[in-house]
């Protein structure tokens, strides 16, 4: 059975809507206007136990509103949905010790306590006693690499290592299911690696489900084999990053170095000219033709260097919103 | 499903001792507040008594209270002051803040009542100054008002409806509290208001019959301080009604019903407007 079950699944939000200054908001009083917001617009899918998924889109794209559906935050508007055999608003007991969120942007954890001392109280919360939580909290700050810090209060430590124990917290009562909203969030290269990291080892130990989003294109590719990605509130591409990379762009970069100078008129035939400075040349090739232009080329010019490349997948996202943005705005204007 | 219900008591008990023993951990930090509470505490009783005694100046009775009277009533204020402290202030005053950061998501997820959550996850010693002066001050008053005080609270029957009108009037005032934070979930600013409750609630000093008839019926009817003291005080000097202590009894558990099911919307609310 699926572990997240999502079909037409919607939310309408009620907004209302005000001019700014006294004026607006005295006319506001009297005369309130609203307006509806559509932050997701039917989305399905299903995730299967054990896989871990990323979630992209931009900013308002509705990410958020979905994961905050998902853990039962927030009712949705319409459409069926369906979390580890619970229906997720409802939030009864049982379902919430199969679930954990974690917002990269909002701890749980108290600031002037050591973690270990909020620790317990999650234990004592989710009915774990005592010698068995001593357990799991020393099981799972091994993974994480966390000592001495859960006996200092949470203020003197670093992001790095909240950012772990907050981790902790969250999943000292096992949940099956872990949703996690930018867990990487302002965190320095060795920390991002080290969570991402153990984020994998806790997949594969425990066949925990993920869903994960983050801006940072490095914890998608590092961990989600399979990537949600929505925009407008609605689902884009349910597959493979590889797949929606190729989807994107089917053309690749190949990046040349030449021993000689020529002018741009020499590469008509190669490819789409991207940038031509000096020495160095950029070409768009389709992926279907590759090997022979880049055959072609090595043996039309002198190569000091060679590189063949995907574009980078943050730039493909924001070139297809641009693009379908773009395409809205003339649709509009016929 | 019955054995569920013993371990969900359990449960909620050693949840407790961890929020509060946690949380006094954290309070114990600071030495100092201490003696700054005991400072201030003193220093208002003596306000209060000041002006108690030039209320008794025109007579030997006020409203039909008697000195020792009137004290049990200002005791009985300090005891509650002191729970607001201990209790209220500190963890009511978290919903706002719960609500404006976001974090009362983490709270709507955990498999744990959130009302129960928001209402004990911390305590905070700094009370304990004006409760026990509180009791003090009761006790040395009832001793004072002589034996038909005492011996109207002679009976064991008496002693409980005394414990029971005063359980009812700490209810009464944890609904009060609860209800306007609750409703930060709306008005985020509407966390003053509790300032304006608490200073409200400061009318609770004196009986209630020392008031003029208007201002009689709003302590009474809306905001009930008249169960928060004057009740409970005529139980402990052995001259508790039934009508009253039904009354009050009532009252209680109407706050407490109409706190919960408050929150219950305001749930829906957050659950269906928030982003």
């Amino acid at each position: 059975m699926s572990t997240i079950r999502a079909r037409d699944l919607a939310k309408t939000y009620r907004i209302s809507e005000k001019q700014p200054g006294l004026a607006g908001t005295l006319r506001h009083l009297v005369n309130r206007r609203h307006r509806e917001v559509v932050a997701v617009d039917r989305i399905s899918f299903t995730i299967e136990p054990g896989e871990i998924v990323g979630f992209l889109g931009p900013n308002g794209a509705g990410k958020t509103t979905t994961l905050k559906m998902l853990t039962g935050l927030i009712h949705p508007s319409a459409g069926e949905l369906e979390v580890a055999g619970y229906q997720p608003w409802r939030r009864q007991a049982a379902f919430l010790r199969q679930i954990t969120l974690v917002m990269g942007n909002r701890q749980q954890l108290i600031w002037d306590l050591p973690a270990l001392d909020s620790l317990r109280v999650n234990a004592a919360v989710y009915g774990i006693d005592e010698p068995e939580a001593r357990r799991r909290i020393g099981e799972l700050a091994e993974m994480l690499e966390l000592g001495p810090e859960l006996q200092r209060p949470l203020r003197k430590l670093s992001l790095g290592q909240r950012m772990k124990t907050e981790l902790l917290a969250a999943l000292l009562h096992r949940p099956a299911v872990l949703f996690l909203d930018e867990p990487t969030l302002g965190l320095d290269v060795n920390a991002q690696a080290r969570v991402r990291d153990f984020l994998a080892d806790y997949n594969r130990r425990t066949g925990a489900t993920v869903l994960l989003t983050s801006h940072d294109m490095g914890d998608i590719t590092a961990l989600c084999p399979r990537v949600l990605l929505i925009h407008q509130g609605q689902l884009f591409h349910d597959g493979s990053l590889a797949a929606l990379t190729q989807r994107l762009a089917p053309c690749r970069q190949v990046r040349l170095e030449l021993e000689h100078l020529h002018p741009a008129e020499a590469f008509a035939g190669f490819g789409t000219l991207e940038a031509h400075q000096g020495h160095q040349v950029r070409l768009l090739v389709p992926r279907a033709q590759l090997t022979e232009r880049v055959a072609a080329l090595l043996e039309r010019f002198a190569v000091v260097d060679l590189e063949v490349s995907d574009p980078p997948i943050e730039e493909l996202i924001g070139g297809l919103f641009r693009q379908r943005a773009a395409a809205a705005a003339a649709g509009a204007e016929p | 499903m019955r054995p569920p219900l013993i371990r969900d008591i359990r449960r909620y008990a050693r949840s407790l001792r961890c929020f509060w023993g946690t949380s006094l951990a954290a309070e114990l930090e600071y030495p100092l507040n201490a003696a700054i509470e005991l400072v201030s505490v003193l220093g208002n009783l003596a306000g209060s008594l000041f002006v108690l005694q030039l209320l008794f100046a025109g007579g030997p009775s006020l409203g039909g209270w008697s000195w020792s009277g009137a004290l049990v009533v200002l005791g009985l204020y300090t005891l509650l002051d002191g729970f607001t402290t201990c209790l209220l202030q500190p963890n009511l005053s978290r919903i706002v803040n719960h609500v404006q950061t976001g974090t009362l998501d983490y709270v709507l997820l955990k498999p744990i009542d959130s009302q129960f959550w928001l209402s004990a996850r911390t305590v905070s010693p700094w009370g304990l100054p004006a409760m026990a002066a509180g009791l003090g001050l009761i006790g040395w008053a009832l001793a004072q008002a002589g034996p038909g005080a005492a011996a109207g609270l002679r009976s064991p029957g008496a002693v409980l409806l005394a414990l029971a009108l005063l359980l009812a009037a700490l209810v009464i005032l944890y609904s009060l509290w609860f209800v306007l934070a609750a409703l930060s979930i709306w008005f985020v600013k509407v966390w003053n208001a509790t300032e304006v409750l608490r200073y409200t609630l400061v009318a609770g000093r004196y009986p209630i019959s020392a008031y003029p008839p208007a201002l009689r019926l709003l302590f009474t009817f809306v905001l009930p301080v008249a169960f928060l003291t004057t009740v409970p005080a005529e139980a402990l000097l052995g001259r508790g009604s039934a009508l009253w202590a039904v009354g009050s009894l009532v009252v209680a558990l109407l706050c407490l019903a109409g706190s919960r099911l408050l929150w219950r919307f305001a749930q829906r609310f957050y659950t269906s407007a928030s982003s």
